[in-house]
């Protein structure tokens, strides 16, 4: 009964601690920091699960660590949004790190396994940390810690762009952290506390203050370079296409979506959605900027020839999606932009996965590459062909059910401009799907190319028309995530009923 | 260095009065200035100035690649495990007075202490661990 209590700390000490002893037993055996990062990230998820479950029941839950009360000790507060947020990422935590087993083996150098296990831990405890915790400060502090285990996960691989990729973040990054850190300062300054929950009472009393207005700005600047909203997305195409394939899927699937949070409860959360409105447009500029975004991040993903890099476009248009639903603070925009964390976390973790799979078994990452390979790798390219297909946001598919929201929102907002948009960017959306596709099932009759064909690090000649599927350790994996993508833009109830609840909080 | 006896000697000399000063530092952070981060970079300073002063492969004698990684995970290691142990004593995480150590006043000035202490091993040696991995580079480029 007492570990129930304690579980909201438990879900952030427990991948800590085994953060720092993967090292001490990758000495023994490369296996165990796979065994254990699969083990315990499933650990997080049950916990995560059980969190949810009790604020559904009975509503908030909050922690003292330490036993301080707060607002003057640090306080976990878990409500619906964050238990959400929470299952979402340590979810996909688990698939990643079933799935890399194979892919680790091959893209990283062995002595570097367990300091890469070690490092993702490190990394899946700070985007946990901030999603779970109450204090702004907190926040900042998770924020650093995922960030440099970020920068060091973008590295750890044998290529060379790899070191210039992390470092463009490396520099993008921290100006984002200290243009966090400035914002925390000043409302610090203004009102006297760091605790989110006492934030949101004392706050709106001294909404006409300049400093108030100016931290605003600063946390609205430095969270959208972090969660690459488009003009400030310079970071996030070259650290996606050049990190390894394992690294590329965890970030790209939650931590941006650890920074989309971030924004939503700062932005709604701390401050209020009636100061947005009544003293700054801030969320105007945001729509707009947002809606660029979309059209954007998926004109420029057509223009790609690396599949790595088109995805990463893509996610930057994906983006614009959650944080224009967001701002048009509405109920049902604000439904469709939270259930679009978890589902856009479905189609683009398995994107990767499936990119992960081609790069393992052809070390191919070339869109005109993957000419014929529908019979080559089948199951791998079903997954591509689901997950592309809820990316274009076909009925059916979770995409279509994020969309739908967000469009019916911008209506209920009276914005009907933004239907265009919203379809454009679908559009866009079938264009780079659609010419991968052709790629990979009708194969016209070029002569094959003379690529060097690999096998999971070993080079094998004979390559033609060969049925050469991944291996089921990550094929699994994969082809459960493309099940989820079909699963829930199915039968949304459940997501939904905890987004709507969700949303309700945020904006009342 | 080999051939200044003045730095060798004087580095020798010193040492073990900056580690019992860094010592003092991380034990007294609890009650005055000065604590884990403080300490164990004096501790990192003191192995770093022995180092340079008798090269490198002197320094990995005295204290290996492999003490050093261990000890790295096990600073932290001793602060998470106090925060568990105090959840196992019945009180939430980090909360030292809940320690079966006598009074609660007692308890949470140990617990407080095991930590410093704990942050001090760690911060000592990840100081090391980025000395020595920097002049390795040096090395390998000329």
């Amino acid at each position: 009964m007492k570990f129930i209590q304690e579980l909201p700390v438990l879900i952030i000490v427990i991948p800590l601690i085994f953060a720092l002893i993967i090292p001490l037993t990758g000495r023994l055996n490369r296996l165990i920091p796979w065994i254990i990062a699969s083990t315990i990230t499933f650990f997080c998820f049950l916990i995560s699960i059980s969190l949810l479950m009790t604020v559904l029941d009975t509503g908030r839950i909050s922690y003292w660590l330490g036993g301080w009360e707060p607002p003057w000790g640090i306080e976990y507060a878990i409500d619906y949004l964050n238990a959400f947020v929470l299952v979402v990422v340590s979810f996909i935590a688990f698939i990643v790190s079933l799935y890399s087993k194979k892919s680790v083996e091959m893209e990283i150098d062995e002595d570097k396994t367990s300091t890469f296990y070690s490092v993702y831990m490190l990394f899946i405890t700070g985007l946990m940390g901030i999603v779970i915790t109450g204090d702004i400060f907190n926040i900042y502090v998770f924020l650093e810690i995922s960030s440099l285990a970020g920068y060091a996960l973008i590295a750890i691989g044998k290529k060379r762009e790899a070191l210039v990729a992390s470092y463009n973040y490396l520099i993008l990054g921290t100006i984002a952290a200290t243009f966090i850190l400035i914002g925390i300062g000043y409302i610090y300054m203004a009102t006297g506390t760091l605790n989110i929950a006492d934030l949101q009472e004392r706050l709106p009393a001294l909404f006409h203050s300049k400093m108030v207005l100016v931290a605003l700005a600063f946390f609205t600047v430095g969270l959208s370079l972090k969660l690459a909203l488009f003009p400030l997305h310079a970071w996030l195409p070259g650290a996606y296409t050049h990190a390894p394939s394992v690294v590329s899927c965890i970030m790209a699937a939650t931590a941006t979506k650890v920074g989309v949070y971030a924004m939503l409860r700062i932005i709604f959360g701390v401050f209020r959605i009636e100061f947005d409105i009544h003293f700054i447009p801030i969320a105007n500029i945001l729509i707009v900027v947002s809606s660029i975004a979309i059209i954007a991040g998926s004109a420029i993903a057509i223009t790609q020839t690396n599949l790595k890099r088109m995805l990463a476009y893509s996610s930057v248009g994906q983006i614009g999606y959650i944080v224009l639903g967001a701002v048009l603070a509405n109920q049902l925009a604000m439904t469709g932009s939270i259930i679009h964390i978890l589902n856009h976390a479905l189609m683009k973790g398995a994107l990767f996965m499936v990119v992960g799979c081609i790069v393992y078994k052809t070390g191919i990452e070339d869109i005109s590459g993957l000419r014929g390979m529908g019979k080559k790798m089948p199951f791998t390219m079903g997954v591509f062909t689901v997950a592309g297909l809820s990316m274009m946001g076909v009925p059916l598919t979770v995409g279509f059910v994020s969309k739908w929201y967000i469009a019916v929102g911008a209506l209920h907002a009276g914005m009907w401009y933004l239907i265009p948009v919203i379809i454009t960017g679908s559009l866009l959306a079938a264009v780079y799907v659609w010419r991968i596709i052709v790629n990979i099932y009708f194969p016209d009759e070029l002569p094959e190319q003379a690529l060097q064909y690999t096998d999971g690090g070993t080079e094998i000649t004979d390559h033609e028309s060969q049925y050469s599927e991944a291996p089921w350790i990550m094929l699994g994996p994969t082809m459960a995530l493309a099940a989820l993508c079909i699963y829930f833009g199915i039968s949304a109830t459940a997501p939904l009923y905890v987004a709507e609840k969700a949303a309700v909080m945020l904006l009342q | 260095m080999k051939e200044h006896i003045i730095v060798r000697i004087v580095a020798k000399f010193f040492t073990p009065f900056i580690q019992l000063f860094a010592f003092y530092v991380i034990a007294h952070g609890d009650l005055g200035p000065g604590g884990g981060f403080q300490g164990g970079v004096i501790l990192g300073a003191s192995i770093i100035l022995y180092v340079i002063a008798f090269g490198m492969d002197e320094g990995r004698k005295r204290i290996s690649q492999k003490v050093s990684d261990i000890l790295v995970s096990t600073g932290a290691l001793v602060y998470a495990g106090i925060g568990i142990l105090c959840i196992l004593a019945g009180g939430a995480y980090l909360e030292y007075a809940e320690l079966p150590l006598g009074s609660h006043h007692l308890a949470s000035h140990l617990g407080m202490y095991g930590i410093e202490i704990g942050v001090g091993i760690t911060v000592a040696f990840v100081m090391i661990t980025i000395f020595f991995e920097t002049a390795k580079k040096e090395r390998t480029d000329s």
